[in-house]
């Protein structure tokens, strides 16, 4: 029991420290070796976003929510971003996420759509289970700061 | 065969069967009305909480994201030499943050049953259950150590039966509560999800053999048991995993003073299991479980050794 409690208690604190990191810093994950090649690159990266955005649009639970969206703007975005958390050489220069999510209504239901929307997609670009978990765990953390309606 | 033949609720099994069936064609036409991941709620415990098999897990039971309800109904079959449980129940789930559970269990007794002279003898509990998910989100905070930890209680009530001189005789009583804490954090990156539940609980093999015993001086106090599980995903359909579930050998020394020896000696329970969920309204899990020995006096100190199957429905 005492035991337990030890490991319970330093969970918590190691999360807790780790929360406070990523206040200062977004999201301090350290991205999987080999992760940004293993994308493609900016080019595969680019060819993977244009296909999320249309399927953003296309799905019907999250379609409201993309559709007064700049499609070729916000694939652009997104691949800078995602190339940057991935070590890869793009530098990120859009609003951070707590910014740019402020005036929309997203809900956990949508946030674990969008992260279906790029499960979908990435499989169809024939990206490893294994390497699409190694870049949903660079993305999830914005859970905090890209859900707005709990 | 025996035991297949004493099988509880036949039909309501092949109603689940049909109902995941019919779940699984018609997948691909639906869209989900709720909003959880594919695995991220674990499947049903065989006590009805939302776990993996053999032990609960911090996650709450259905698709049921934040402000959304959701429920799920399971069944589940274990097999070993000499025993068969079947378990059947649902689970509704509270915007992911409550989770009340209700499962049916019964256990054929086989050989133990005829040896005690109750041939045919089914055990048949009830469990009822509560968890309220305390703190943390065990998939996207993926950028911390902090796992999502919740808090559970089981109340089990075992029915009137055959067995009941024999657990008046141990001193053990027909209803207990167990008390549980989880911490459950999936390892993203890596695909690794680990479980560490800790219970307190006054139960024999899970409350089927009663609550506490005095015979002897046996222990009567509630113990603590710890229990674990690992996953790895292979896909995100697909995980394999193992649990450990310790039992405390409360009825050890009853049994010795009813001059059995060794004979209600009872132990860890173990499994390795595979689980599949073809789509978000369904998943199938299979298991090779361990339940160590269970009445041994009556099953030549056999190891209680099968296979265990689940299927749930969850919306």
């Amino acid at each position: 029991m005492k035991k337990f409690l030890a490991c319970a208690a330093l969970a918590l604190c190691f999360g807790q420290h780790a929360l406070a990191q990523s206040d200062a810093s977004a999201y301090p994950v350290t991205p999987a070796p080999g992760l940004y090649a293993a994308l493609g690159e900016e080019a595969g990266l680019r060819s993977l976003m244009d296909d999320f955005v249309k399927n953003l649009v296309a799905d019907p639970r999250l379609a409201a929510q993309f559709k007064d969206t700049k499609l070729d703007h916000l694939a652009s975005q997104l691949t800078a971003q995602i190339c940057q958390l991935a070590a890869g050489p793009c530098v990120y220069k859009g609003p951070d996420m707590k910014t740019a999510h402020a005036d929309m209504d997203v809900t956990r239901a949508k946030f674990n759509a969008l992260v279906e929307v790029l499960q979908t997609t990435m499989d169809a670009h024939k990206i490893p289970f294994t390497r699409q978990n190694q870049l949903l765990a660079l993305l999830a953390p914005m859970h905090r700061d890209v859900i707005t309606v709990h | 065969m025996t035991h297949v033949s004493h099988r509880l609720h036949p039909a309501l099994h092949r109603l689940t069967w049909a109902a995941a069936l019919t779940a699984t064609l018609c997948a691909p036409a639906a869209h989900a009305d709720t909003g959880k991941l594919l695995l991220t709620s674990g499947v049903s415990s065989i006590d009805g909480a939302a776990g993996g098999g053999l032990t609960p897990w911090a996650v709450i039971g259905s698709g049921a994201t934040e402000g959304e309800l959701g429920v799920s109904a399971f069944a589940t079959r274990a097999h070993t030499q000499d025993y068969g449980l079947n378990v059947v129940g649902v689970a509704v789930g509270i915007h992911d943050r409550v989770e009340l559970s209700l499962a049916q269990q019964d256990f054929n007794t086989g050989i133990t049953g005829t040896a005690l002279g109750l041939p045919g003898l089914h055990l048949k509990q009830t469990i009822v259950g509560a968890k309220w998910r305390v703190a943390g989100d065990a998939v996207l905070d993926s950028d911390t150590l902090m796992p999502q930890i919740a808090v559970g209680l089981e109340h089990k009530s075992l029915d009137s039966s055959g067995l009941d001189s024999t657990l008046n005789a141990l001193g053990a009583k027909r209803s207990g509560t167990d008390v549980y804490v989880s911490a459950t954090k999936l390892f993203l990156a890596q695909g690794i999800l680990l479980n560490a539940t800790l219970r307190a609980t006054k139960a024999n093999q899970n409350g089927l053999l009663g609550f506490g015993a005095t015979l002897g001086g046996a222990d009567n106090r509630l113990k603590l048991q710890p229990e674990f599980s690992v996953a790895y995903l292979l896909r995100k359909d697909l995980a394999v995993g193992a649990e450990y579930r310790s039992m405390s050998n409360r009825l050890q020394r009853a049994g010795q003073a009813a001059g059995l020896g060794d004979g209600l000696q009872s132990s860890a329970w173990k499994d390795i299991f595979i689980a599949w969920t073809p789509n978000k309204h369904s998943s199938v899990t299979l298991a090779y479980v361990d339940l160590g020995r269970i009445v041994p006096a009556t099953t030549a100190n056999r190891k209680q050794t099968g296979f265990y199957l689940s299927a749930q429905l969850s919306f």
